[in-house]
């Protein structure tokens, strides 16, 4: 294999697949980004067994071929090699190592067969749909917080995307929950996507999905099957296997009959919440709220360094009530909404409180109050 | 230097001169002048050997005070007839020795070894199974004794703890060394077993000092004579000086607390990092370290070692579900939870295999601890046999944060508050009140009933 390219065009591609491999890994092949030139284009891959991405770039291919080099290492190499340079990738004739040429730097990388390098088998897809980066963006960027690290629970370790038939039409709609919240987005179903099975797509998979739609108005097709996902824009592939698992019967979760509304300036309230919650040292304090008619009294209680309080005012008619919830929960949720004002949903104390954008239904967020 | 060694009540009373008010009888606690009988001391009043004498005796405050062979000890004082014979207190034919006593000590038994090799070593030795709440509840009424001495106690175990007595002479009328005598003679006579003190400016020496004289000892090193005492021992001395960490010293050509002490405590910390600076201030006997009387619980464990090894997965499964029972009930009582869930397996070539999990939030919880040990045991087994099963949390909190109510598994709720209504049951009628089935699964006695 003899193949030469522009070391920013290699970087980029090398960005988008590297991310895949694990640091340490007991088979060696998995350590490797596959590299095959063939017809002007080269192409990486880079899997971990349970996730693939590959992605083709335009190259001057001398001598078409195939091999495989440690991915974090090409990475690094190429990450410092001067802007601008052209880099030229040539097997050794004995087949042993890979030589990197840019400028003056010369490396050589010892290679591992081709051969060896592992093929996620994709298998037939029976869901087709497109969609703008932008809106597969907004389902993963206002659920992915809520995904669950909890191992015994492996089935929450994931976005759920499904599609539902609603009033409004056919929605695409992903959640995400860890059991203290839950978050569930919206959009319009794309043609295609109706139908679809119920799919958990895993934690590190989405965080590359979301790392690989950079340009919003590019187009993202995605194909599903009961086990796998795959999403193509622009020039790169991303395929993975998906939760073998039942998400949970959320719908439960979500609260129909709360009837205590409160509306609070989004961003005064987020940020009363991080002053308050400087106090708080562990992770998970709980973070007062004394709520009656017009006002909001935050509270934070830390035994061993202090306290501290601050007032809002809300719009609030409903009986006098005093909830507590984790502060970082609230954070993240109220960084997620998008409008000027927040609305609460409460039922009490103890009962889990709706949490959206004032008339915006796309997005809503469930919260589990912790005991203050 | 005057070169004098500590002084044990028996080891060195020799090599020292009585000088008067730093006499000590440890029988009769008087203070008057030691007589020199030969070469050793006697106490003037009643002539006793049990004589201390240290330049300063009265100045010392931070003490150590462990038990000699304790679970031996109660044993042979509720059944005198085992006084004068070898005891092993330990785990039936299989497992290992918990404590022996000093005779059985004399055929070479030492505590945590298996239990085939001290019948080995002394086939005439007594075995008793361990009855864990007897001496708990005997380790517990010393405990109360000591925190009549001071409320600065820190247990470093069920029989063993550090003591800080600055200050209370005006309260004991008394300097901390006549208090600690007065006290071991109490715990001898009222409670029936003996202890050994270590007497020291602070709580490295004094464990160091209590076991100089083992057993029924009373040991002292002052601040004076710390270095030169030290020089001569080996670093394997040091607490937290393991194995490893001696054997990669050793490697280095240290192997006395005498070379560190020529060293320069920056190159220690060069060396061994924070583990180097802590050498190089033991190394010269000092020690900030307060005695602190609120020490914190890093982790809650429970673990047993069977008759048989087992390889069924049911017997585990009940065994690790009692286990996880008596982890629960202990967490309860301290109010602590834990995030990380341990189980422990030990096969019949005792290796030990740990496998750790995670939590999202802390627990306290049988049923949560019980469940997460068993879906590691399930992941564990691999179709071996196993001579050890444990169960453990860690990375404690306190126990309002533990367990919050889940929005997805609402029958995790149910399922604590079961929990709670059989703990209830069983404070108001006892543990057999309420047991769950599974923890009888596979239990072969059971199947013979049926």
């Amino acid at each position: 294999m003899k193949v030469t390219l522009e070391r920013t065009d290699l970087l980029k591609s090398l960005t988008h697949v590297h991310r895949v491999v694990e640091r340490r890994n007991t088979i060696p092949i998995l350590s490797n980004v596959l590299l095959r030139a063939d017809g002007g284009q080269l192409l990486l891959k880079a899997t971990d067994l349970d996730l693939e991405i590959s992605e083709k770039v335009a190259a001057l291919v001398e001598q078409p071929g195939a091999t495989t080099v440690p991915a974090h290492m090409i990475y690094d190499i190429v990450r410092k090699l001067p802007e601008g340079a052209q880099v030229a990738l040539e097997t050794s004739s004995d087949n042993a190592t890979l030589e990197i040429r840019a400028g003056r730097s010369r490396f050589a990388l010892q290679m591992l067969p081709e051969t060896d390098f592992p093929d996620i088998t994709a298998g037939e897809f029976t869901h087709r749909f497109t969609l703008a980066s932008r809106d597969l963006r907004s389902l993963i960027d206002a659920t992915q917080f809520a995904i669950s690290t909890e191992e015994t629970r492996y089935y929450l370790n994931g976005i759920y995307m499904h599609s539902v038939a609603s009033d409004g039409g056919d929605r695409l709609r992903a959640v995400a929950t860890d059991g203290h919240r839950l978050a569930r987005a919206e959009i319009p179903a794309p043609n295609g996507s109706v139908g679809m099975p119920g799919i958990i797509v895993p934690r590190k998979t989405v965080g590359e999905i979301q790392k690989l739609l950079e340009a919003p108005d590019a187009e993202a097709a995605i194909e599903i099957s009961e086990t796998k996902i795959r999403i193509m824009t622009g020039d790169v592939i991303l395929t993975s296997k998906l939760i073998d698992g039942t998400f949970p019967d959320y719908g439960r979760v979500i609260p129909q009959n709360n009837d205590k509304e409160m509306l609070v300036e989004r961003d005064e309230f987020k940020a009363a919440v991080d002053r308050v919650s400087t106090i708080s040292s562990e992770r998970g304090r709980a973070v007062k709220l004394a709520i009656s008619e017009g006002r909001m009294i935050l509270t934070v209680v830390n035994p061993d360094s202090g306290s501290a309080t601050e007032e809002l005012a809300i719009d609030y008619d409903s009986d006098p009530l005093e909830i507590g919830f984790n502060s970082r929960y609230l954070l993240e949720i109220t960084g997620q909404l998008r409008g000027d004002t927040a609305c609460f949903r409460l039922a009490d104390a103890g009962a889990p409180t709706l949490i959206q954008d004032k008339g915006v239904e796309d997005a809503l967020y469930v919260l589990m109050p912790m005991r203050v | 230097m005057s070169g004098a060694a500590p002084v044990g009540g028996r080891t060195a009373g020799g090599t020292m001169a009585a000088r008067a008010g730093t006499a000590l009888c440890r029988d009769c606690l008087s203070r008057a002048p030691a007589a020199v009988r030969g070469t050793s001391l006697r106490c003037r009043a009643c002539g006793s050997p049990r004589v201390l004498s240290h330049p300063e005796l009265d100045n010392l405050s931070i003490a150590h005070i462990d038990c000699d062979a304790f679970y031996a000890s109660v044993e042979k004082r509720d059944n005198p007839e085992l006084v004068d014979r070898p005891l092993i207190v330990g785990g039936g034919t299989r497992g290992v020795v918990s404590t022996c006593c000093y005779i059985a000590r004399i055929k070479g038994v030492r505590s945590a070894m298996p239990m085939f090799k001290a019948r080995e070593l002394c086939p005439d030795a007594v075995v008793i199974k361990p009855d864990m709440a007897k001496y708990a509840r005997v380790g517990r009424d010393i405990r109360e004794r000591m925190r009549a001495l001071t409320p600065l106690v820190e247990p470093l175990s069920i029989d063993e703890a550090f003591l800080d007595l600055t200050g209370t002479e005006r309260l004991h009328h008394a300097s901390p060394a006549e208090s600690l005598a007065r006290f071991a003679r109490s715990i001898e006579e009222e409670v029936g077993v003996t202890v050994s003190v270590g007497l020291a400016p602070n709580k490295f020496l004094a464990k160091i000092a209590s076991d100089l004289d083992k057993p029924r000892g009373f040991s002292v090193i002052g601040a004076a004579e710390a270095v030169s005492f030290l020089a001569e021992q080996p670093i394997g001395l040091i607490w937290g000086v393991g194995k490893v960490f001696q054997q990669k010293l050793a490697a280095d050509g240290l192997t006395t607390i005498g070379q560190l002490q020529k060293m320069e405590a920056v190159d220690l910390a060069r060396r061994y990092g924070a583990m180097g600076l802590r050498l190089a201030s033991l190394a010269h006997g000092r020690d900030d370290r307060p005695v602190s009387a609120t020490r914190e619980t890093k982790s809650v464990s429970s673990e047993t070692t069977f008759d048989t090894d087992i390889s069924d997965v049911a017997r585990l499964r009940a065994i690790l579900r009692r286990l996880s029972e008596e982890v629960s009930t202990r967490l309860k009582a301290a109010d602590l939870a834990g995030r990380t869930v341990t189980l422990k397996l030990k096969t019949p070539d005792f290796r030990i295999i740990t496998r750790s999990r995670s939590l999202a939030d802390p627990t306290q919880l049988a049923d949560r601890i019980f469940r997460t040990g068993e879906d590691l045991l399930k992941a564990a087994v691999e179709g071996r046999r196993f001579r050890l099963i444990g169960i453990g949390v860690s990375e404690l909190t306190d126990g309002t944060r533990a367990d919050p109510e889940d929005l997805v598994d609402p029958a995790a709720g149910q399922r604590a508050r079961a929990e709670r209504a059989i703990d209830a049951l069983r404070s108001k009628f006892g543990k057999q009140a309420v047991e769950l089935g599974l923890t009888k699964a596979g239990d072969p006695r059971r199947q013979r009933d049926r």
